[in-house]
């Protein structure tokens, strides 16, 4: 843990920089794609009292200067698989977005959507010595959370206290300065797989740029999708990328929990061209242009044209030129998307997400866009389902604004304003120990 | 190769040959390798380079500065080249500044005495015609101001070539005599000219003595305030460079206090045009303190004064005639009349 300190508050250091510079980059490593947006950050203060702007989830201090979006390349459910053909992705994306935005971008916050994350709530308790909290004390708390074994090759993603407790004074944001005996602190710990992790720092490193932060996509996206209230209340989202499927599950503005399905928007890609035998092009070009999840009497008599679209000719006259209706594609995205939405409810269940006071299900990613999917998913998750879209912040151009930004976005907002990590706190005094022997020997040495 | 052959038809070499396929149902020929859209690494970190705001300025200004300065420099490193750019710069200068337009060919003094206009012209600093270029007016304004007897100057290059000289002289107003000679000074007290003698000038008022030029303001108003002894008048006598003597012909002095002399001088003519002071034998009338007036007597009426009360009269020396006997009784006034003297001085 302690590395993993040193290494977390490296990042916050490079953060800080960056802001202090007023540039950074925010880079959303996806399965299908990669983007890459420039923020400029302004500072509090550019939006009068008039204008009507207040500070809401701090998408005011910053704008979009530059952005820019390429097919993914090298990614294989959501971990870097060609850490070369990543690379050169990157590269695109940085330099196309470096050029709209007409600067230099030396530090980057990335996203990790897949990579087996694995969410973990931890329990600390400390007795109060003062009778009073201090920033001391909260992280002495926090330090005295005892860790489980995550297993080999893990690496802790996030590590935010979500509940203190004074006493019996439970659900605390803040607990400092508050007056008690006892101190008690509930924190979520997402791990990650370690491999992931260094790969994408050796990718970035290799396109000469720093790493300031990563954050996962699934907690990315639900900061982005979910409205302030439903983060207050409790609330899943669902982020259905194309290789991985991530679910975040947010209750008092905190991410309680995190997981992802190792399916997405490309598995059902690759049913199509396998049920049509059309190649992957023209498959995802037939799953977004005629997809559908819910199959009607018109959708019998609606052909569509599968040979000669994408330019890959076998030669073949029948089958390049082929019709199937509509219902046949339905008939091949439905099964897929009922697997990939009873994975996640699965992992609903065990998270023990019907326990939660308000079940509020948002369905984020570039696969919600698919139409039909909130009846479907109303059926499987329950009733309250929505599609949700990603906050607007301001110069993001409307291309950048569908549902499959939910992760860029989210990642933007937390860059803007990051939540307490528990390297955020100093590391408490007792775990310095050989430094206090230390001063306490050259004590001795200099008055005896 | 199943396209190749329409079923039914069975290949016979003997008949005619398949009818050839429409061009555009041929499997098109495989392209190339399609190329990477990513940009290659240098060409990523030149872009990022680029993008790096010093570097962009130093290219973008530094270079074509540095460039201009060395192709220039490397230029003019030869002797003949410099040589033959200032030549052809100068020759450029001088063409314009001879042009017609602005000749100086006359010059046109006004106000001058005859001598003022040719140390005027003898001033100028090129031969005309000249450029107007190289006249400093101003310099040449300074110089000529420094001439005793020019007071101002006006200079200006009229249109049509004329350097016009408007002259203003000092007046001469009264003539200072001192150790080195004469000068003739204006009304403030500046110099304008010297001469040899006194015949010269003879309508000028004469002033005297060290410090009397810087004081000749203050010497002309006395002269004014002069007025009915104005024709006996001889001149003025500055003494001890602090106060005036009054010298009037027969050698009679106005001796003036060094404060507010004019009206201590006016105080003297009410005198004199009350009872006639001056035309009596006096020798000087001493208003060195304007409150107390005193008179030294001449010879003769010194000894009508004393026959008239019986005392021996004084001789020409100033020493009592004998018999003495009641010499005592004179002595205090031919003491007080001795011991003026030597004040005098």
């Amino acid at each position: 843990m302690r590395d993993l300190y040193q290494a977390q508050r490296a990042m916050r250091q490079m953060r800080r920089q960056a802001m202090a510079r007023g540039v950074m980059a925010v880079l959303d490593i996806g399965t299908s794609k990669i983007t890459c947006v420039v923020l400029q950050f302004d500072g509090p203060g550019q939006f009068r009292e008039t204008d009507g702007v207040g500070p809401m989830a701090g998408q005011s201090s910053f704008r979009v200067i530059g952005q820019s979006t390429t097919q993914s390349r090298g990614v294989r459910y959501g971990e870097i698989e060609t850490v070369a053909e990543t690379e050169c992705a990157i590269r695109q994306v940085v330099q196309n977005a470096q050029k709209q935005a007409g600067l230099r971008v030396d530090h980057v916050i990335a996203t990790i959507a897949g990579a087996r994350p694995a969410s973990y709530g931890l329990a600390g308790e400390i007795t109060l010595t003062a009778g009073k909290v201090s920033e001391h004390d909260v992280a002495a708390v926090l330090a005295s959370c005892d860790v489980p074994d995550f297993g080999r090759g893990r690496d802790v993603l996030h590590a935010q206290p979500v509940n203190f407790a004074v006493d019996a004074r439970s659900g605390l944001a803040d607990p400092r300065d508050h007056v008690g005996n006892r101190l008690a602190v509930d924190m979520h710990v997402l791990t990650v797989d370690a491999h992931a992790v260094s790969n994408l720092v050796q990718c970035i490193r290799r396109c000469d740029l720093e790493l300031a932060g990563v954050g996962s996509a699934a907690y990315a996206a639900g900061r982005a999708a979910l409205v302030e209230d439903e983060q207050e209340l409790g609330a899943a989202c669902i982020d259905m990328g194309g290789g991985v499927t991530g679910i975040s599950i947010f209750l008092k503005k905190h991410m309680i929990f995190a997981d992802a399905v190792r399916m997405g928007g490309d598995l059902v890609t690759q049913d199509i061209a396998k049920g049509l035998r059309v190649p992957v092009q023209a498959a995802e070009w037939l799953k977004t242009r005629h997809g559908g999840l819910e199959a009607t009497g018109r959708d019998d008599h609606d052909m569509i044209e599968v040979g000669g679209t994408s330019g890959a000719e076998t030669g073949d006259w029948d089958t390049d030129r082929r019709s199937v209706s509509r219902a046949d594609l339905i008939g091949i995205m439905r099964p897929r998307t009922e697997e990939i939405l009873d994975e996640a409810r699965a992992i609903l269940d065990a998270a023990g997400f019907d326990q939660m006071p308000s079940r509020q299900v948002v369905l984020t990613g570039g696969g919600s866009q698919i139409p039909g999917l909130d009846t479907l998913a109303a059926r499987i998750l329950g009733q309250n389902v929505r599609i949700g879209r990603p906050l607007r912040i301001t110069g993001l151009t409307r291309r950048h604004t569908g549902p499959g930004h939910a992760a860029t976005v989210g990642l933007a907002l937390h860059a803007a304003n990051p939540q307490d990590e528990w390297w955020d706190f100093e590391i408490p005094l007792e775990h310095r120990g050989v430094v206090g022997v230390r001063r306490a020997l050259r004590w001795f040495k200099n008055n005896w | 190769m199943q396209g190749l052959e329409r079923p039914g038809v069975p290949a016979n070499p003997g008949m005619r040959p398949a009818p050839a396929r429409p061009a555009g149902a041929r499997p098109q020929p495989a392209r190339g390798p399609r190329r990477d859209p990513a940009p290659s690494r240098l060409a990523y970190r030149l872009h990022r380079l680029w993008l790096t705001p010093l570097y962009r300025r130093v290219v973008r200004v530094g270079l074509p500065v540095v460039l201009t300065a060395m192709i220039a420099g490397l230029w003019l490193s030869d002797e003949t080249r410099r040589a033959s750019v200032s030549g052809a710069a100068t020759a450029l200068i001088d063409k314009v500044q001879s042009r017609e337009e602005f000749m100086v060919r006359t010059m046109e003094i006004e106000g001058a005495s005859p001598a003022v206009d040719k140390g005027l012209r003898a001033m100028l600093p090129v031969t005309l015609p000249a450029s107007s270029f190289d006249f400093d007016l101003a310099a040449l304004r300074a110089q000529v101001e420094k001439l005793d007897a020019v007071e101002r100057v006006d200079l200006r290059i009229r249109p049509g070539g004329i350097l016009s000289a408007v002259v203003t002289e000092r007046q001469p107003a009264v003539l200072w005599r001192h150790a080195r000679g004469i000068d003739i000074l204006d009304h403030t007290g500046h110099r304008v000219a010297s001469v040899t003698s006194r015949e010269v000038r003879r309508d000028l008022p004469m002033i005297a003595g060290e410090g009397a030029g810087a004081h000749a303001a203050e010497a002309l108003a006395l002269i004014d305030a002069a007025g009915a002894v104005l024709p006996r008048l001889r001149g003025l006598e500055r003494m001890g460079e602090r106060r005036w003597d009054v010298v009037l012909d027969r050698g009679q002095r106005i001796m003036l206090p060094a404060g507010r002399a004019v009206p201590a001088l006016e105080r003297v003519m009410a005198m004199d045009k009350a009872d006639g002071l001056l035309t009596r034998d006096v020798v000087a009338v001493d208003m060195r303190n304007p409150h107390r007036p005193v008179l030294r007597l001449g010879f003769s009426a010194q000894n009508m004064l004393r026959r008239a009360q019986g005392l021996p009269e004084l001789g020409p020396d100033g020493q009592v005639i004998e018999p003495a006997d009641d010499a005592a009784a004179s002595a205090p006034k031919g003491g007080r009349a001795g011991s003026n003297k030597p004040a005098k001085g």
